[in-house]
């Protein structure tokens, strides 16, 4: 298949020979589970249990609200332990709203579960509407309701379905084990996908590094004409969705469009695999692969790990730290976020957890910019980096935007490349960060702005009403008295 | 040469004209960059900088008696716009970020005076005689009118608390890590 060039892009040291070759393996379950009801973009879920519930794996614990939204399901058999506030899978070490269960051991599956026996005969809204309820949502880490994704067909006119096993990130292996594990599955949920966009056109993107997942794909996809498996170079960020679309089609996303602008519609391996599950056996989405990985780790391991089980307990499975971590990563090193603890629980959205030392982080002090120019080669983007950067940190955060804030996806090529150690992606994520604020306060001024006048307003009519009764009364008492006098 | 001067000379005389006429008929009553600073603050009539509102600390902007971090629940971002648009600087650094706060109201304390209610510039306080009062935290602006006038003195002004959504990195240049 013929691929295109794309600009930028790095070659880290890809280190997948960690866990590569690691078969998947099912992690038993832990003493407790934190689920919590928000793990994906949009509202967050509504608990649908009470403390002390016996339920059965697959039940239904927090409910969606509204469309952009997404379910959770009880991960195993168990004990609702409670509802309340624990620390979230995120960098910023805040607490969320999370359902506990005590695992009763069981591991029982909700009866009645049934899958469809032929998900082509559904109407695409069916499809849509089972993979909305089975709590599906992007797993690349992106946590984006596929269901929502789904329906973009009402919208956009599309051709393609683009099935992102690229896996860019080093150290990640959970796709490349999943693809080469489950390979029929994962196909069925992108044909069960591509059904429910109105595509027929699939392409499979996977880089060079995995050739094993590769074979098994173009294996199992011989007998489809209209599914192609492309052979990726190996390229950082290869797997960003519009870089990705860029390679394989030559078609360039528009600037801050989708992709669906162009008519294709990007989904991940593990999602695709989690529809297969949903619509065949009827299952929702309660467990997820996890690659645990990094220098520091004793053994590093692809597991299949039930959603809300800690991080600690994965560790503890792959034989603990080596030697103490330097860093403790969520996903990938290059766009992974920092776990602030190793309480918090495993989300949809986790591919991975490295325990990195201080060797494989290449951390040092930041020395002024020297001006060699390798973050601008480096950017996928096209962007200029040092000077966004430089405007950054002067609190110029318009100057930041001007420059192209808005298109940078986020990468940490610049940072990577930089031979000063310049925190480059760190400005713009937190320039990224500080614009939205003002977005917010730009709202929240419009809208006091309205309650204001709206009160001015009524606070007038109060005061005309009162002045007329006024007027009116003092009319009714000149009248009789006029009318005495005659 | 001579052609060039005077054809310059001529323009400038004419342009001139043209100028000298616009600002006669189409004069601008008030200063209208007043009109451009009030449109950029709140607008909530909080009095939090010490003039009677913000049509008033609009006027002492564009006079140049109030400086562009006049404006306290604006906070950093409407300090920028001011200052970018009466052209000043403004050393940001100097202006601490006020946490923003939301009015709270303790539910065993509240009489149902209704003076709160009656205070609040964007109806963000909903009560009724003699009944419990509460604060609608989305509508609330910090502006401590309501905690001014509560009898019982029940009102908190609680810090905003950031959510995973609000929550961003911070700024790198100023962490010292
Ligand atoms: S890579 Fe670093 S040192 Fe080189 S130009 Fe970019 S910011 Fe400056
Ligand atoms: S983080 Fe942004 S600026 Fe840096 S290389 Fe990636 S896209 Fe370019
Ligand atoms: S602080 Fe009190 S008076 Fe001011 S907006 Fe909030 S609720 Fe209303
Ligand atoms: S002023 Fe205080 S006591 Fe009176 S209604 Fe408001 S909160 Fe209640």
């Amino acid at each position: 298949m013929k691929l295109f060039k794309i600009r930028g892009g790095v070659h880290p040291e890809d280190r997948k020979h960690l866990a590569a070759n690691q078969a998947i393996e099912d992690l038993p379950l832990a003493p407790l589970l934190h689920v919590p009801l928000q793990q994906h973009i949009g509202n967050p879920a509504t608990p649908a249990v009470r403390r002390g519930q016996r339920v059965a794996k697959g039940e239904l614990i927090g409910a969606a609200q509204g469309p952009m939204s997404a379910p959770v399901h009880a991960p195993t058999s168990g004990r609702i332990m409670g509802i309340g506030s624990f620390p979230a899978h995120h960098a910023s070490g805040l607490s969320v709203r999370t359902i506990t269960l005590q695992p009763d051991g069981e591991d029982r599956w909700l009866e009645g579960l049934e899958g469809v026996p032929d998900p082509f005969a559904l109407t695409p809204e069916d499809v849509a509407a089972r993979v909305a309820a089975a709590g599906i949502v992007g797993m690349g880490g992106a946590t984006f309701p596929s269901a929502v994704k789904l329906n973009l067909r009402t919208k956009y006119s599309l051709h393609t379905l683009v099935i992102n096993g690229a896996e860019c990130e080093p150290y990640l292996t959970c796709d490349d084990r999943l693809m080469r594990e489950h390979a029929a599955g994962v196909l069925d949920g992108a044909r069960i996908m591509a059904h429910a966009l109105g595509v027929s056109r699939i392409i499979i993107g996977i880089e060079n590094n995995k050739p094993q997942a590769q074979d098994a794909m173009t294996g199992v996809a011989a007998p489809y004409p209209e599914i192609r498996v492309a052979h990726l170079p190996m390229r950082f960020p290869m797997g960003s969705e519009k870089h990705l679309v860029q390679t394989l089609t030559g078609l360039e996303t528009p600037a801050r469009g989708l992709t669906a602008d162009i008519g294709i519609v990007v989904h991940n391996p593990a999602t695709a695999f989690a529809v297969h599950q949903a619509l065949r056996q009827g299952r929702p989405l309660v467990a997820r692969l996890v690659t645990v990985s990094g220098a520091a780790i004793n053994r590093p391991r692809n597991l299949r790990v039930p959603l809300g089980t800690p991080v600690q307990h994965l560790i503890d499975h792959c034989g603990g730290f080596r030697e103490d971590p330097a860093k403790l990563v969520s996903g990938g090193p290059m766009m992974g976020q920092p776990l602030p603890s190793t309480r918090v629980p495993i989300v949809k959205g986790s591919n991975g957890v490295l325990a990195l030392t201080a060797t494989e982080i290449n951390a040092g002090p930041s020395s002024p910019c020297i001006r060699c120019g390798s973050c601008v080669d480096a950017c996928p983007c096209g962007l200029l980096p040092l000077n966004m950067a430089a405007h950054a940190r002067a609190g110029d955060l318009e100057g930041t935007v001007r420059l192209g804030l808005m298109d940078c996806i986020g990468c940490g090529s610049c940072s990577f490349v930089c031979p000063s150690h310049i925190p480059l992606v760190q400005f713009f994520n937190y320039a990224k960060g500080e614009m939205a604020a003002r977005g917010r306060a730009k709202q929240k001024q419009t809208e006091t702005r309205r309650l204001v006048e709206g009160r001015a307003e009524r606070m007038e009519a109060i005061q005309r009403a009162k002045r007329e009764a006024m007027a009116a009364r003092k009319r009714d008492t000149a009248k009789p008295a006029a009318a005495a006098e005659a | 040469m001579l052609a060039a001067i005077g054809s310059l000379s001529v323009l400038g005389l004419i342009l001139g004209a043209v100028l000298g006429l616009a600002s006669r008929y189409l004069r601008v009553e008030g200063n209208p960059l007043t009109a451009q600073a009030l449109a950029l603050l709140p607008g909530s009539q909080c009095g939090q900088c010490g003039f009677v509102g913000c049509g008033q600390a609009a006027e002492a902007l564009t006079a140049g008696t109030a400086p562009p971090t006049v404006c306290p629940p604006g906070g950093r971002a409407v300090a920028e716009a001011l200052a970018s648009l009466l052209g000043k600087t403004v050393d940001l650094a100097g202006v601490a970020e006020k946490a923003p706060t939301v009015a709270h109201i303790n539910e065993n304390l509240c009489v149902g005076c209704t003076k709160c209610f009656k205070r609040c510039p964007t109806d963000a306080i909903m009560g009724a005689n003699n009944m419990i009062h509460s604060v609608f935290a989305d509508a609330c602006i910090g502006c401590e009118k309501c905690f001014e006038v509560c009898p019982t003195e029940c009102i908190e002004m609680r810090p905003i608390a950031a959510t995973l959504q609000t929550w961003f990195w911070p700024n790198p240049a100023t962490v010292t890590a």
